[in-house]
């Protein structure tokens, strides 16, 4: 039998992607001399929002499953800082972060393991309720917890305590450190995050995503791909928290409350849940927008609510989505 | 070699009798078209041993071997695959991942997330192989989504290809379609399907395509089988005749 | 614990105080969980606006008491005041379906969870800007009924009260809905949305219509704790995670399952603040994980 060549195959080039990449990062680490230390602290905290919201989307944007109890994973990344430094007197941000890491990742999993056997309205109804937990948790033990006041975290020392900051002028040179310090460990994740979704794995929860039927028909195995995605998806988060509570310096049981977990679910729709870069974008002007709100007017809350539904109506692809679409109409307009 | 048998297979949906004690035999390499008024049961046939559904009593064995209980995964690694009726494609993905997925599945590469799923040759290879088989690979980075539906219908067809089944069902897969792209399903589908030694059993309502194309012919009516035989044995049968008479004219 | 010296019927009374005070909040419990129940099996919409609808009930309420107060109505009159703080609710929630709601029915399931959401942000502010930070009470119409004394003690009537109109909406509700005209256009849309129009229902009617019941009930859920318990920022959300997990535990879109979600939940609430306070909540919690692990439509749900 005669059989068809096959085309060569043409290997999309990711060099333009990969200089993109770059110059962001070289944009990044140039910033703190060109803006103040208040920008620089800004910053830090909307490339954490940023982290936050990569982990979450990989749920929602890659494997169609909407949580609302993500702020789970950041309060435990969070907390398990503030009680590593109180009741084991541990100083180091390594130590933070390679010990918070595998806790984040054992709740994940067991949250997951829970959610996973079910959808949609379900599965964020189960999410939620965990989360819940949690909190109520953070509130009843308080003794442990700190209660409503919650708990104090010193700065870190960074580097292998290479780094730390007491005296004066410390405040200064510890935002600035740790302002690059999180650039690097954000660099980290997006390139993580990006060949996650690009390698066959995350072909296969876009798969179950698009279709669980037809997938399921691939011999997929919908629950553990789920499960898989899920784990990822709240360590990711918890990362944020860690690296989010020695920048604050206090964890409270907010951070654990549900509205928090609809807060990094509006970064993620802010930016555009659809693209990659979308909740990185999206956690970025969130925190601007949040802080914004919060400084202008005492009801923040309404003026949120109204960019969350405005955006729903307008712009339901996010900015990315909406700036992808433009330049989609402007380069279709160049050809015609 | 007979490669699958159903003994007295039966499933019941509150009164209706989707199958009532179906003994199906399909044998290697044939091209089997399986027709019957609506209703008649052969997509419930065709769930149930593709694993969508579990029988209420009976046996299915595939290649000697009992698989009435495996799991949808145990009948796709033992080499059996399906289409859908109502076209099934990932259509947030490309073209050419929709068939990669498959191979990727098949190969048990799904669990690597370290790597670039476009960074593996071998797959990406047998894809585009795949893809020009089923006169796709022009569309290969084309969203699934955005397809004409004879397209679609090709690249369901082309999916469960691409598990390189020993045993292949497609669930009317030119329904929907013009005349003409029914014709250029078919013959495509059948040719690549016999060039890769395939079973195929085709669930099929357009009688011309039936006569055309099968090898063999099997009749479901009520839940049970009517007649089995080659195009000329079945055109002959007064049975088929006074059924197909009564059914409405072919899609 | 009580102590060796307390007399049988002392007990039993105490026994009995704790289950009226179920029953108290199991109605305002259910009062919400059902309006919730309600319009997600019309709408299919989880509204996560909610607990804030409840809020703006009790406030509303607690505000038109204070009014009343000033103009100096008497006491009697002042349960008029409650249907009125439902019902101004319910206006609420028909303006906010046509706007808010209906231009999502055709998209995504996640963005209608996202707009209401939206929706509870903008009201938690809207309380907040219409009534300030401090809590606002309406004791007068509580102090309006007398205590009664059951086997020596004491026990405010208006709970009974409570319990009576809790009763009674559950029984209305089931009346409107299984044995009234508007019931059967309700369940029709609420199973096949398309057919029920094909039929010629109005079905953007039903479901304003729909909302706005919602909205009452959940009004006259803030409405008729609020002389109980003041009405305070934050209310809403606290509410709404409860009314949660009543609805878990009897299926969203049942409304016996926020019956009986709704006696559960306020026994256990109420039975664990007397022997474990620490952790009430989160035992509520679990139980609701629990009941959507091993039933995931909850008790009374269908998929």
């Amino acid at each position: 039998m005669m059989k068809p060549t096959a085309p060569a195959i043409t290997r999309r080039s990711h060099v333009p992607l990969m200089a993109a990449a770059a110059l962001a990062f070289i944009v990044l680490l140039l910033l703190p001399a060109l803006i103040d230390l208040y920008q620089v602290q800004l910053l830090t905290y909307g490339l954490i929002a940023a982290i936050a919201a990569l982990g979450f989307n990989l749920l929602l944007g890659y494997t169609g499953l909407l949580s609302f109890g993500h702020s789970a994973f950041f309060g435990i990344g969070a907390y398990t800082v503030a009680f590593l430094l109180r009741y084991l007197d541990i100083h180091s941000m390594e130590l933070y972060i390679l010990i918070g890491i595998p806790i984040a990742a054992l709740t994940s999993a067991l949250f997951g393991y829970i959610c996973v056997r079910h959808t949609r309205i379900f599965f964020g109804i189960l999410t939620l309720a965990l989360s819940q937990v949690l909190y109520s948790l953070a509130l009843k033990f308080f003794w442990v917890t700190g209660g409503t006041d919650g708990l104090r975290v010193a700065r870190p020392t960074l580097l292998a305590g290479l780094l730390s900051f007491q005296g004066a002028g410390s405040f200064q040179h510890f935002i600035n450190s740790y302002y690059y310090y999180v650039v690097v460990v954000f660099a980290i994740c997006v390139v993580l995050m990006w060949v996650i979704v690009h390698s066959p794995f995350g072909k296969a929860l876009q798969a179950i995503r698009d279709n669980e039927v037809r997938a399921r028909f691939l011999g997929l195995r919908i629950r553990h791909f789920r499960w898989a995605a899920f784990l990822i998806s709240g360590t990711f988060t918890g990362l944020a928290g860690i690296l989010w509570v020695p920048l604050n310096g206090l964890t409270t049981p907010e951070i654990l409350y549900w509205p928090f977990s609809g807060e990094i679910v509006f970064a993620a729709l802010l930016g555009g849940f659809r693209n990659f870069t979308g909740p990185i974008i999206g956690g970025i002007v969130f925190n601007y927008l949040k802080t914004y709100a919060i400084a202008t007017t005492e009801y923040w809350q309404l003026l949120l609510g109204t960019v969350l539904v405005a955006l729903v109506l307008v712009l339901p692809t996010g900015i990315v989505g909406g700036l992808s679409k433009l330049a989609a109409t402007l380069r279709g307009k160049e050809k015609a | 070699m007979v490669l699958l048998k159903t003994v007295d297979l039966r499933k019941q949906f509150g009164e209706t009798r989707a199958c009532d004690g179906v003994n199906f035999i399909v044998n290697e390499g044939e091209f089997l078209s399986l027709v019957g008024s609506n209703g008649a049961g052969k997509t419930s046939l065709v769930n149930l041993i593709s694993a969508h559904l579990q029988p209420d009593s009976g046996q299915i064995l595939f290649r000697d071997k009992d698989i009435t209980f495996t799991t949808v995964t145990d009948r796709i690694k033992a080499g059996i695959a399906r289409s859908f009726q109502i076209v099934n494609l990932f259509d947030g993905l490309s073209v050419f991942d929709n068939v990669a997925l498959s191979i990727f599945s098949r190969e048990g590469k799904t669990s690597k997330l370290a790597r670039l799923a476009e960074r593996d040759d071998e797959v990406a290879s047998e894809a585009l192989e795949v893809l020009s088989q089923f006169g796709l690979a022009s569309k290969s980075s084309a969203v699934a989504g955005g397809l004409a539906q004879g397209e679609r219908k090709l690249l369901d067809v082309a999916i469960a290809y691409a598990l390189r089944p020993k045993l292949l069902f497609l669930d009317e897969p030119t329904s929907g379609v013009s005349t003409h792209d029914k014709a250029q399903i078919m013959d495509t589908v059948s040719s690549v399907v016999r060039a890769g030694r395939v079973t195929a059993v085709v669930i099929e309502h357009d009688m011309d395509v039936v006569f055309r194309y099968s090898d063999r012919i099997v009749m479901m009516h009520e839940g049970r089988f009517l007649a089995d035989g080659t195009p000329d044995e079945i055109r002959a049968n007064k049975d088929v005749a006074s059924i197909l008479l009564g059914a409405p004219l072919a899609s | 614990m009580p102590n060796g010296g307390l007399a049988g019927n002392e007990l039993l009374a105490i026994l009995i105080l704790q289950i009226l005070n179920s029953l108290f909040y199991a109605s305002v419990l259910f009062l919400i969980a059902a309006g919730l129940s309600l319009i997600f099996g019309v709408m299919r919409i989880v509204n996560m606006a909610h607990g804030s609808l409840y809020a703006i009930g009790a406030y509303v309420t607690a505000w038109l008491v204070g009014r009343a107060i000033g103009l100096g109505v008497a006491p009697a009159w002042l349960f008029a005041l409650i249907p009125m703080g439902a019902i101004a609710v319910a206006l609420l929630g028909a303006a906010i379906e046509p706007v808010l709601l209906r231009p999502f029915y055709r998209r995504a399931e996640e963005y209608q969870l996202l707009v209401t959401f939206g929706l509870l942000l903008i009201l938690e502010d809207v309380v907040r800007l219409l009534w300030g930070g401090l809590p606002l009470s309406a004791d007068p119409v509580m102090d309006a009924l007398p205590i009664m004394r059951i086997g020596g003690l004491s026990y405010p009537g208006y709970n009974l009260v409570v319990i009576g109109i809790g009763a009674t909406a559950a029984v209305a509700l089931w009346l409107v809905v299984y044995r009234t005209k508007f019931g059967v256009m309700l369940r029709a849309t609420s199973q096949d949305r398309r057919m029920a129009s094909a039929l010629g229902l109005n079905v953007g009617l039903v479901y304003v219509l729909a909302f706005a019941i919602g909205c009452f009930m959940a009004g006259l859920g803030g409405a008729i704790i609020v002389p109980s318990q003041a009405a305070v920022l934050g209310m809403g959300i606290d509410a709404l995670i409860l009314a949660f997990v009543v609805v878990v535990i009897g299926g969203l879109g049942s409304l016996q399952g926020a019956l009986v979600g709704a006696l559960i939940v306020s026994f256990v609430r109420t039975a664990g603040i007397q022997f474990f306070p620490e952790i009430e909540l989160a035992v509520l919690y679990l139980i609701a994980a629990i009941v959507l692990i091993v039933k995931p439509t909850g008790l009374f749900g269908t998929a």
